[in-house]
């Protein structure tokens, strides 16, 4: 299963992630997790929505440039190696990361890591063969 | 020997004779152009002219002018005057588009070009004992093979080692004990701050003088690059369509450039009214070819903003002197030597589908213009990784090099976030002091 991904263009400038997060917070828009890839000249801010369409559209009608992307999110105890032993399957089964941050859950005390690989198919498969739960955008509000 | 003139009899031929002279030189070629060019026969016979008009200097108001976008239509021989057989050299310049404008050479041709820059040597005090280190760069661009002619005619001993590799052309100077630098005014100041990073100084190099030509500078920039490299620095004017570099040049005066006028007649117009105006009034300047056979443009209209100065020079030449280009009648920008136009960067970004909404910064950073284009992100080519945007953004940078034959950086903004005007787009944000 993959979780929705709102993916946006940002300039790295002063103010432009405080425009977005102005934007969010007027429409009533909660963030679940966010993350910022930069470059000297842009950025691109990552978030996870429970809504991610009502966001996306949001996001459209004030000139942003959005992409939904479909992303894996793993549940992980919140304790040493368990991070490591995903990471490791991964790499035996040559996937190649582009990505990857976590948040904590609301209501238990694990960590949720989202993970996005070159074949997103592919990486479902090989974590489902190995026992692995990947959450769906359902499960995601119970989280 | 030290020659103080290359040509005597013409660059200091008494005025009366040279009009004598340009009159009927103008008429030959007239008809030699209106014979020989069915585009531009077309024009006169629309305008009313034939070459029996046209008998000596006081009938060039009758000639029609000849535009950049004439070189456009005519793409690739339509402005030729010449069989091809006869034709020995071809060179090219931007065009306002993607294409680049073409222009030809006869073997004669290229010796008028010779002696021209074979002049601009000798009147800065250069012979055959000089060796001409030649840092413009050599092909398409006239720069290159320009001097190099008129050097190799002189009898001085030449270094084509074109433009780039910077630290090598110091060692050159250094080893080959060159005398005079020929390039563009940005990379001579780059040389000096090289000199000086090199731990050097220009007691180090055996540097005379240098001829800087093909973009404009200021007199703060030639006293700069006249103590960093411990030469004089003397300007070149010329361009393509016309010629190349040679067109004018400077004498020791360091005065106003002189016209090589047996070969070239210069006019300065109201861009406005296309009204000729009299020497010492600011206007577009306009050269007609005169003796060129191969590509002889008549009143080609330069889009460069200049004036002329008749009062006698100290050098004793009596070629009209014509000032640095102060400006621009369009939109046109030199950068690094190079032509560029707006409206080819729009053809790039509209054939690679982003909109024509940019926004070009071109700066100076220790003596080079920097030069930086802003583009409007769209939908299309957004992505939520990072080395995709950044692999954007190199394509659209080679394929702008490939049209501009420059590189531009290119920053992806957010969209909207460029201005939109109404009527005339600011797009040009030119921070460079080029003119005093």
């Amino acid at each position: 299963m993959t979780v929705n991904q709102i993916s946006i263009f940002l300039e790295n400038k002063p103010e432009s992630l405080s425009q977005l997060t102005d934007v969010l917070a007027k429409n009533n828009v909660n963030m679940r997790a966010l993350s910022l890839a930069d470059t000297s000249d842009f950025g691109i801010a990552r978030i996870i929505t429970d809504d991610c369409a009502a966001a996306e559209e949001i996001l459209k009608n004030n000139d942003y440039i959005v992409k939904t992307t479909g992303v894996v999110a793993i549940e992980i105890p919140d304790e040493a190696g368990s991070l490591n032993k995903i990471l490791k399957l991964l790499a035996e089964n040559g996937r190649n990361i582009e990505y990857m941050y976590g948040f904590t859950g609301r209501k238990t005390n694990s960590a949720c890591m989202i993970i996005r690989c070159t074949n997103m198919q592919k990486t479902e498969e090989i974590l489902e063969a190995n026992g692995i739960h990947t959450i769906s955008q359902e499960e995601l509000k119970d989280i | 020997m030290n020659l103080k003139y290359y040509q005597k009899e013409y660059e200091c031929m008494p005025l009366d004779e040279l009009k004598k002279l340009q009159g009927k030189r103008l008429a030959e070629n007239f008809r030699h152009v209106y014979e020989n060019v069915e585009y531009y026969r077309k024009r006169c016979q629309e305008a009313g002219v034939t070459p029996d008009d046209i008998k000596g200097l006081e009938d060039l108001d009758k000639i029609p002018f000849t535009c950049k976008d004439d070189l456009r239509q005519t793409y690739p021989y339509g402005l030729f005057a010449v069989p091809m057989s006869k034709v020995v050299r071809i060179h090219a310049s931007s065009g306002t588009t993607g294409k680049q404008i073409v222009v030809g050479y006869t073997k004669e041709d290229l010796d008028i070009w010779d002696d021209c820059t074979a002049r601009q040597l000798v009147a800065i005090g250069a012979d055959e004992n000089d060796i001409v280190q030649g840092a413009y760069g050599y092909g398409l661009f006239t720069g290159g093979f320009g001097l190099h002619g008129g050097a190799t005619k002189l009898g001085c001993e030449v270094i084509p080692i074109s433009s780039g590799n910077t630290q090598r052309q110091i060692t050159f100077m250094q080893d080959l004990k060159s005398t005079v630098l020929c390039c563009t005014p940005s990379y001579a100041a780059y040389l000096g701050e090289t000199l000086k990073d090199m731990g050097l100084s220009p007691a180090d190099i055996h540097l005379k003088a240098g001829i800087f030509g093909a973009e404009p500078w200021t007199e703060e920039m030639r006293r700069d690059i006249e103590k960093s490299l411990g030469i004089k620095a003397y300007d070149i004017y010329g361009l393509t369509e016309v010629m190349g570099p040679g067109v004018a040049y400077e004498c020791t005066e360091q005065k106003g450039m002189h016209v090589n006028e047996d070969h070239f007649i210069i006019e300065t117009i109201d861009p406005e009214t296309g009204k000729r105006l009299p020497d010492g009034e600011k206007g577009e300047l306009v050269f007609t070819a005169i003796t060129k056979k191969a590509f002889p443009l008549m009143r080609f209209r330069t889009k460069d903003i200049g004036v002329l100065n008749r009062a006698p020079c100290g050098c004793g030449r009596t070629f009209v002197r014509m000032s640095k280009p102060m400006g621009r009648t369009d939109d046109m920008l030199i950068i690094r030597g190079v032509n560029v136009f707006p409206s080819q960067i729009e053809g790039v970004l509209l054939q690679n589908g982003y909109p024509p909404n940019y926004e070009i910064h071109v700066g100076r950073e220790n003596n080079t213009d920097t030069f930086e284009i802003l583009v409007e992100m769209v939908p299309e080519k957004f992505s939520d990784v990072v080395s995709e945007i950044s692999k954007q953004e190199k394509a659209l940078e080679s394929a702008l090099l490939s049209v501009l034959q420059i590189k531009a950086k290119v920053k992806l903004v957010a969209p909207k976030s460029i201005a939109r005007s109404e009527g005339k787009a600011k797009r040009v944000i030119d921070t460079r002091k080029l003119h005093d």
